[in-house]
């Protein structure tokens, strides 16, 4: 199954039975291709002994630890052929992960965010915010996640601003004239979770003080990267809604699960608050003791599944995320697939994620 | 100006290039027309022509010679 073939599916629309067979014969072929392609990877299936043979689904097939990327160089294309590397975010001094891109990989990676995104925000273009600052996308060479997260949603950006400036002031002026720009219009806002709380929710606080509002309740904000930081200042998910809505009238807020390591496949958190998988990518929950798939409600380590990767092998990666899968096809909002919710990082994992990495400063 | 003209110069003051480069140049070939490029090339020609695209059109603009068949299409009515 090719990957355009797999594109033309709705992303929420399959069943579990469906969306395996189609999840199987996909990610069974990429192993095979990373395998001929990626000499290191060939080496680990080979120390397994793995044989495609055996698998009937594709939760039997092997998964590397996220962290790997960080170690070695893993590419199954000639490296005249990479047009992007991306980086993983990482605190000063940690090693992150480098991801190596060619040009159908990268397409894929965009077509596909489109196809999940526009299943919650529609596919017309609107008006955009970004509660970051323009610095972030400067460096071209080399891909911050954060960077990634910022491009990768600006496509939905008919007219974009970014409210902060390099210090992450907001860029209040700016703003205002935006908003009055295009008032009555769906606006989209995008952001960091921990920067939107720290640089612009605070600021909306403290200007509604000496009589300055904003009036975003036509506006959907779409967030990522962590709640590390914000559990720590006891924010959490239900606080941070009622907090926003009472600061400026923003009532659709989705956050996002994702990693650079599968960019593209993000994981969007639905109207009842649950993170959701498309038909391009999945969840499992794993035992930490034998890696045994998890029951539903039960808590375990995230290992994700993406059928978009082909110039690296990294379809299918054990994250340091703890989660619990909520159900699968039944969720209230109507979508198929399976629903979750991420518990927190590992004991002693390292901070990643572009929220929480650039809150470690604070 | 003639839109072919206008058309031209989206990509020749994006990417700091000259318009005998245009011909045949791809996506990602040369180092300015990467994907922060592609937005501002998007940007660019929404601005020159006074048009919105579908996010469909701007991951399909893969070419210089593309861009002009995607303007062409009755939705943004662009004639060369």
């Amino acid at each position: 199954m090719t990957y355009d073939e797999l594109l033309c599916i709705s992303p929420y629309s399959l069943g579990k039975a469906e969306k395996e067979r189609v999840l199987t014969e996909r990610l069974t072929e990429l192993t095979e291709l990373h395998r001929r392609h990626c000499p290191e990877y060939a080496r680990m299936l080979d120390s397994i002994s793995f044989d495609a043979a055996g698998v009937h689904s594709y939760k039997d097939l092997p998964f590397l630890p996220v962290r790997l990327f960080k170690e070695l160089e893993l590419k199954s294309v000639p490296r005249e052929e990479i047009v992007k590397t991306m980086t993983s975010s990482g605190t000063t001094g940690q090693a992150v992960s480098r991801i190596f891109l060619d040009k159908t990989t990268s397409s894929n990676q965009q077509k596909t965010m489109v196809k999940i995104v526009s299943a919650f925000t529609g596919s017309s273009r609107m008006p955009m915010i970004i509660i970051d600052c323009p610095g972030v996308v400067k460096n071209r060479a080399m891909f911050s996640a954060r960077g990634a997260g910022i491009l990768g949603f600006s496509i939905f950006g008919a007219k974009k601003i970014y409210a902060l400036d390099d210090d992450m002031k907001l860029d209040v002026e700016a703003l205002q004239a935006f908003l009055e720009k295009y008032k009555g219009q769906k606006i989209l806002l995008f952001g960091f979770t921990f920067m939107i709380w720290q640089h612009f929710y605070k600021e909306l606080l403290r200007l509604k003080e000496q009589g300055v509002t904003f009036d975003l309740s036509d506006g959907i904000l779409i967030h990522g990267g962590g709640w590390k930081k914000l559990i720590s200042e006891a924010v959490s998910h239900d606080e941070f809604h009622k907090r926003m809505k009472e600061a400026c009238g923003l009532a659709r807020i989705h956050d996002y699960y994702g990693m650079v390591e599968q960019t593209g496949c993000i994981y969007m958190e639905c109207e009842c608050g649950h993170l959701h998988a498309s038909v391009f990518s999945d969840v499992i929950t794993r035992r930490p003791l034998d890696f045994a798939e998890c029951d539903i409600g039960e808590k375990g380590i995230i290992q994700v599944v993406s059928a978009i990767p082909e110039s690296y092998p990294g379809h299918s990666l054990l994250t340091e995320d703890e989660g619990v899968i909520l159900g699968e096809d039944d969720c209230p909002c109507g979508r198929k697939g399976k629903y979750f919710k991420i518990e927190g990082r590992l004991k002693n994992a390292e901070i990643r994620g572009c929220s929480d990495t650039y809150a470690a400063k604070f | 100006m003639t839109n072919l003209e206008k058309y031209n110069e989206a990509f020749t003051a994006t990417f700091e290039i000259a318009e005998e480069q245009l011909k045949g140049l791809q996506y990602q070939d040369i180092d300015a027309w990467d994907s922060v490029g592609h937005m501002s090339l998007i940007a660019a020609l929404e601005d020159t022509f006074d048009i919105m695209m579908d996010t469909d059109d701007i991951i399909d603009l893969n070419s210089y010679e593309k861009g002009k068949e995607i303007l062409s299409k009755a939705d943004y009515g662009v004639e060369f």
